[in-house]
């Protein structure tokens, strides 16, 4: 049996507000290590509040939620904080960098925070993440100076700069035209396949999802498969 | 190492901002300037009136006041103890005005490690002849050395050299005014009448000028053996005795004590004062509110410059918090940022009040009762720098922590949704 590196457990989540709305119900699922697997459903089904969730980014929800094998619930901010920074990557639909910073600080920067590495090292190994996805020559401009395929993949770079054990995306493909979704698209395959990264995409595509190894369906709050 | 990131994206941020930055730091500099410049003006001044009065006002006088006995025979008689007693038109009896048994005083005032220094003094009062009218005036008989060490008589000596009061016999300084009113040039001779009639030739070797014109028309000095002789007094004649000590607060304590153990009358400098010591706390007081005022305002020019940061950064904190920045983190990043803009306009707030302080310091400022001074007064006390930078620096970090507050609460889920 494989590492599991995310364990859902009967997740259960409710917005308040004008009239109460049950969002996700009893969600329960797993991501095995090495695996890509995608999660699809239609619009409004609860894809990014449950993503939220598992980045440990919301913690208002009902169940239990594992990463790597260890319980989330009891954790305080601060130590949710250093999960995400260790062992999470997440890829956001709008590539948010830092403006403020150059491209290879933009990838260093979750680095620097971890500190496992000295400076100089990790100047190296955010240059080599640069590398896999060809925007190497791309590290000393700034982000506002990138086309909206570059900056997505100097957004995976950065997620990939602390080696986390799962990355995560919601629509990263969502906001690019057809060419550069399917760029980036391949730089996923190429991370699950030659790097065994788990990854956990949310996605519209169908096409996309079908070439995953697995595929989680949603609807109204609910999985379908498993 | 931790700090160092944090640091570096404190700096990027506000670098993004610069301008407005700078504006905020420039407001704190503006306002620890004017604190500084404020402060060491009205100091300097409180310093110069206090030596208007108080440099030269003993902490503590020793003398003997002429008053009715507190004790009257019938209240003593063991006949009628327990009576009221109304007694009408008490008189002082004849009791002198010097002090008794000066020398055992002086060496045990002398003795006791509060005391500076004292020097004892002769109060006379004496007409000066003018031509065929009498002036009323004071004869000040005084120690010169001891009455230059402690009250820095020579600088009130404007013309002629007030050690010749010491050297010359039967010598006199005038009081400016009281000179002018006698035409009395130095070196020449005045005559003075004593209470008692008697009349004395004296040289005048000097004018001084306290700055006080009523003192100057009435006030003369001369040593104490001239004002002995003058009065046809034996060498114990001492009417006070002047106490300065190190610390001027234990004056009224120590004038008690000291009223008790000599049984003489003793008159603090806080009593004979009291009114300039207010004087000078109210300016204090105004330059203190002035200069926090100024502050507080600085203080609201960081807090919005912040708040404005963190509504336009929102995006990038909630990347730092996706990342791994905890909401801790995020706060020390915005407190930074309030901690340098108060650490940069501070530094420069003290530097340029300093340079404000020595630009009043070189303005004329020539006034006839103040012979001593000619530019403005300032005090460069370091108490003030040090009071500017500390509060400087507690208003820049209250005017930082709310709006880090504010920062370390954003929701990055709140923040990517919205997108
Ligand atoms: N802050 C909120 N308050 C109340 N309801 C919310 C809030 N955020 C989301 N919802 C509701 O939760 C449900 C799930 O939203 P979610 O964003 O997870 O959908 P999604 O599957 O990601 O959709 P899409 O594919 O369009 O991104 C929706 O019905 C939405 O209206
Ligand atoms: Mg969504």
């Amino acid at each position: 049996m494989a590492d599991k590196v995310i364990q859902a457990i009967k997740i259960n989540k409710h917005f308040d507000g004008a009239q109460q709305q049950h969002v996700l119900k009893d969600v329960s699922f797993s991501v095995d290590k090495g695996d890509f697997t995608s999660i699809v459903g239609k619009s409004g089904c609860g894809k990014s509040t449950l993503l939220y969730i598992l980045s440990t980014m919301d913690t208002d929800y009902e169940g239990d939620l594992l990463i790597d094998n260890d319980p989330m619930r009891l954790k305080n901010e601060a130590e949710l904080a250093r999960v995400r920074n260790e062992k999470i990557g997440f890829v956001f639909q709008f590539h948010y960098l830092l403006n403020e910073f150059s491209v290879l600080r933009n990838v260093m920067i979750p680095g620097l925070k971890l500190g496992k590495y000295a400076e100089k090292e990790l100047e190296h190994r955010a240059m080599e993440k640069l590398k896999i996805f060809g925007i190497d020559d791309q590290a000393l401009k700034m982000p506002n100076q990138l086309s909206g395929g570059q900056k997505q993949r100097v957004a995976i770079a950065r997620a990939l700069i602390n080696d986390p054990i799962i990355i995560m995306g919601d629509e990263p493909t969502g906001n690019l035209d057809k060419k550069n979704g399917e760029i980036v698209f391949e730089l996923f395959q190429k991370l699950a396949r030659e790097f065994q990264q788990t990854l956990l995409i949310v996605t519209h595509d169908m096409e996309f999802a079908k070439a995953t190894d697995h595929v989680i369906e949603m609807e109204d709050g609910r999985i379908l498969n498993t | 190492m931790k700090y160092k990131l944090l640091a570096r994206i404190a700096l990027a941020l506000s670098m993004a901002r610069w301008r407005q930055t700078m504006v905020a730091a420039v407001g704190v500099a503006f306002s620890i300037t004017m604190f500084i410049t404020l402060l060491g003006f009205m100091n300097g001044l409180n310093d110069m009136l206090d030596g208007l009065i108080l440099n030269r006002t003993p902490h503590i006088k020793l003398y003997n006041e002429l008053k009715p006995s507190p004790a009257q025979p019938v209240q003593l008689a063991a006949g009628y103890k327990g009576y009221y007693h109304f007694i009408r038109s008490v008189k002082p009896y004849g009791r002198r005005l010097e002090i008794y048994n000066v020398d055992p005083i002086m060496n045990s005032i002398e003795k006791d490690d509060r005391v500076l220094g004292l020097a004892p003094k002769i109060s006379a009062q004496v007409f000066y002849n003018v031509g065929a009218i009498d002036v009323t005036g004071v004869i000040n008989g005084v120690d010169v050395e001891a009455e230059n060490k402690l009250f820095f008589f020579s600088t009130y000596v404007t013309a002629g050299n007030y050690i010749d009061l010491k050297n010359i016999p039967n010598s006199i300084i005038l009081g400016k005014s009281a000179a002018d009113k006698m035409l009395a040039k130095i070196g020449d001779v005045v005559q003075v009448t004593t209470a008692r009639g008697d009349r004395q030739q004296l040289k005048v070797v000097g004018y001084f000028q306290s700055g006080i014109a009523d003192v100057d028309k009435i006030n003369s000095y001369t040593s104490i053996s001239t004002a002995q002789k003058l009065l046809g007094e034996p060498r114990t004649y001492i009417t006070d005795i002047q106490v300065k000590l190190k610390d001027m607060s234990l004056a009224p304590a120590m004038a008690k004590e000291y009223r008790a153990r000599y049984e003489v009358d003793a008159e603090d400098i806080q009593t004979a004062n009291a009114q300039f010591e207010t004087g000078s706390s109210v300016r204090s007081i105004i330059s203190y509110a002035v200069g926090i005022t100024l502050l507080i305002v600085a203080g609201f020019g960081i807090y919005n410059i912040l708040n404005m940061m963190i509504y336009e950064k929102m995006d990038s904190i909630a990347i730092l918090k996706a990342t791994g920045f905890s909401g801790r983190d995020v706060k020390r990043i915005f407190i930074m940022i309030a901690i340098s803009i108060g650490v940069i306009g501070v530094s420069f707030g003290l530097v340029f009040g300093f340079l404000a302080s020595s630009f009043i310091d070189q303005i004329p400022f020539e006034t006839a009762a103040l012979p001593s001074i000619n530019t403005y007064p300032v005090n460069y006390n370091i108490k003030f720098y040090i009071i500017g930078a500390a509060f400087g620096i507690f208003t820049t970090y209250l005017a930082g922590y709310l709006p880090s507050r504010k920062a370390s609460k954003v929701d990055p889920v709140v923040i990517i949704r919205g997108k």
